[in-house]
């Protein structure tokens, strides 16, 4: 599936929540099955700044396209970082860079969040559409 | 003594109170707003309101220099509103008590201007462990400009000063000791009367951050004998972007100006400038005019509640929330002074802070998390952060249950 379709899946799914509760529950369940980074890199490199809970993210070239892991000290916040995992993982660099992240709005992930929170989620978007830049342009 | 601006002491009725705040009936994410974050800032009653739209439908000019009606009539509203809270803190003279942007401004006003004249290399400011970033910082950079010392007051794990300490490092070497007056983090009260005659004796100065202690205590410079005193109008009902900074005369007459600009001069030739008498000294520029005048109101209003019945209010909602909350599996309270004001800082083993507050937020309850700008106390904790409910006087015992119940839920999902 390319980018839009996983997004897409995302939307269709959120449709079926009618609770915030299940939406959390959802992003909690994916925060436990975050692909995790390894001890070795939670450094400053791979950190991302601006979240109140700690955010770790690495990413790898395989095949042609890009692997992500990540972590994080909160677990809402790990499911979040596992959700844009979900829709960007294994997709090629430059359509990582390209990408149009409308699903955050879409499954109103952005309006659940507050700014100060939704600024972390920024960052988290701005580190994996740079490193899909990154790496493109290394490629 | 008798003022104008010392009417009756009125009862405390909760309900009552609760129906001057506007915001308290909003409804957030469908349910009825709890809000706990009073801490960080307080809500404004419909009369503090009111005021701010009638300054600027009515009477909106600039202040000091005018020969219109309007600037008059604004002048006598904003240095009313000084003379308000003079005698609420039981000032001696209106002068004395300077209009700043809030606690933040008035350390640093403190820090540079009296810093600057007095401090000299080999000389010590006190501080402590839970001061909050802006009792600190601005610390660090006048030490650091002037050669002089920072020394530190540690806590005990229930979030106390250790006075024994603190006794050990007043010497001859102290200069200032700038202490807080209620921990925002923890709600520890400290013993400022304790503080400020040891300081005395060994000749230091006194400043109090009293950001945390203004909407909660009843505040007597005289009677504490403080030398400087700041705190924020927004954490007491008032507008933002104003604050006080209370100072004994005789130190401030002393004191070279902070800013430079119109208000603070009295002749300006560019031989030399002579500057104005106190307060104005002070206060550079056009001031918040009607952050000042919509404070005046809001300390008008809050300090018509009897003081015993707001204690005996905020004590029981300390203790009916202290105790349902530790009834919480896994729940530990950061800060468990005898003396506290009606805050609540807690951790859930095993669970960020952050998790803790989305959660809540999604109930519509209202509280902070992360590290409340006391990174050195966070680091005596070893957390990165905690979860804090801070009330107020319109906070209740529902409000306290709702928080319970949400923290529960949230407890069970992240489990």
């Amino acid at each position: 599936m390319n980018i839009d379709q996983i997004q897409d899946a995302i939307i269709e799914e959120f449709g079926c929540f009618d609770q915030w509760m299940d939406k959390y529950e959802y992003l909690i369940d994916l925060g436990k099955r975050l692909p995790l980074i390894d001890d070795e890199y939670k450094t400053e490199e791979y950190l991302i700044r601006g979240c109140q809970s700690q955010v770790w993210l690495r990413a790898e070239m395989n095949n042609g396209a890009l692997r992500f892991t990540a972590d994080s000290d909160a677990i809402i916040t790990k499911g979040i970082i596992a959700l844009l995992i979900r829709v960007l993982a294994n997709q090629k660099p430059e359509d990582i860079a390209a990408a149009q992240l409308y699903f955050i709005d879409a499954i109103g992930l952005r309006e659940h969040l507050s700014s100060t929170r939704a600024n972390g989620l920024v960052n988290m978007v701005n580190t994996l559409k740079s490193t899909g830049k990154k790496f493109s342009a290394a490629h | 003594m008798n003022s104008p601006h010392k009417p009756q002491a009125v009862a405390l009725d909760v309900e009552a109170v609760r129906a001057e705040f506007p915001i308290l009936s909003r409804r957030i994410k469908d349910n009825p707003l709890v809000y706990l974050d009073n801490g960080a800032t307080a809500q404004k009653p419909q009369g503090v309101i009111d005021t701010i739209e009638h300054y600027y439908r009515e009477f909106n000019s600039n202040v000091h220099r005018g020969v219109h009606h309007l600037s008059q009539q604004a002048t006598e509203a904003y240095e009313e509103a000084r003379e308000i809270l003079r005698a609420h803190l039981n000032a001696e003279h209106a002068h004395e008590v300077l209009l700043t942007g809030g606690t933040t401004a008035g350390i640093n006003l403190v820090a540079s201007s009296w810093g600057r004249a007095h401090l000299a290399a080999g000389d010590e400011v006190i501080v402590s462990t839970m001061e909050h970033h802006s009792n600190i910082v601005p610390w660090q950079l006048i030490c650091e400009e002037r050669g002089a010392r920072l020394r530190v007051v540690p806590v005990t794990t229930t979030g106390e000063l250790r006075m024994d300490v603190f006794a050990e490092l007043l010497s001859a070497r102290t200069k200032l000791v700038a202490v807080t007056h209620v921990s925002n983090a923890l709600g520890t009260i400290n013993p400022v009367a304790e503080i400020i005659a040891l300081a005395h004796d060994a000749g230091a100065l006194v400043l109090l951050d009293g950001a945390q202690a203004a909407p909660h205590l009843r505040i007597d410079v005289r009677a504490l004998d403080v030398d400087f005193y700041a705190f924020s109008g927004h954490k007491v009902f008032g507008p933002t972007g104003v604050g006080v900074l209370y100072g004994k005369a005789s130190l401030l007459d002393d004191m070279p100006p902070y800013q430079g600009g119109g208000e603070m001069i009295e002749r300006v030739t560019f031989e030399k400038t002579t500057y104005a008498e106190l307060p104005h000294k002070f206060e550079a520029g056009t001031p918040n005019i009607v952050g000042g005048i919509g404070l005046g109101a809001a300390i008008a209003w809050f300090a018509r509640f009897d003081a015993a019945a707001l204690s005996a209010h905020e004590q029981d909602i300390l203790t009916y929330a202290t105790a349902a909350l530790s009834a919480i599996d896994r729940l530990r309270i950061i800060g468990t002074a005898r003396d506290k004001a009606c805050v609540i800082s807690f951790l859930i083993e095993n669970t960020h802070p952050f998790d803790i507050g989305a959660i809540l937020d999604q109930q519509g309850v209202a509280v902070r998390t992360g590290h409340h700008c006391c990174q050195p106390l966070m680091d005596f904790y070893d957390t990165p952060g905690t979860v804090r409910a801070s009330f107020a006087l319109y906070n209740n015992r529902a409000d306290v249950d709702a928080l319970v119940a949400g923290v529960e839920r949230a407890a069970a999902m992240l489990a």
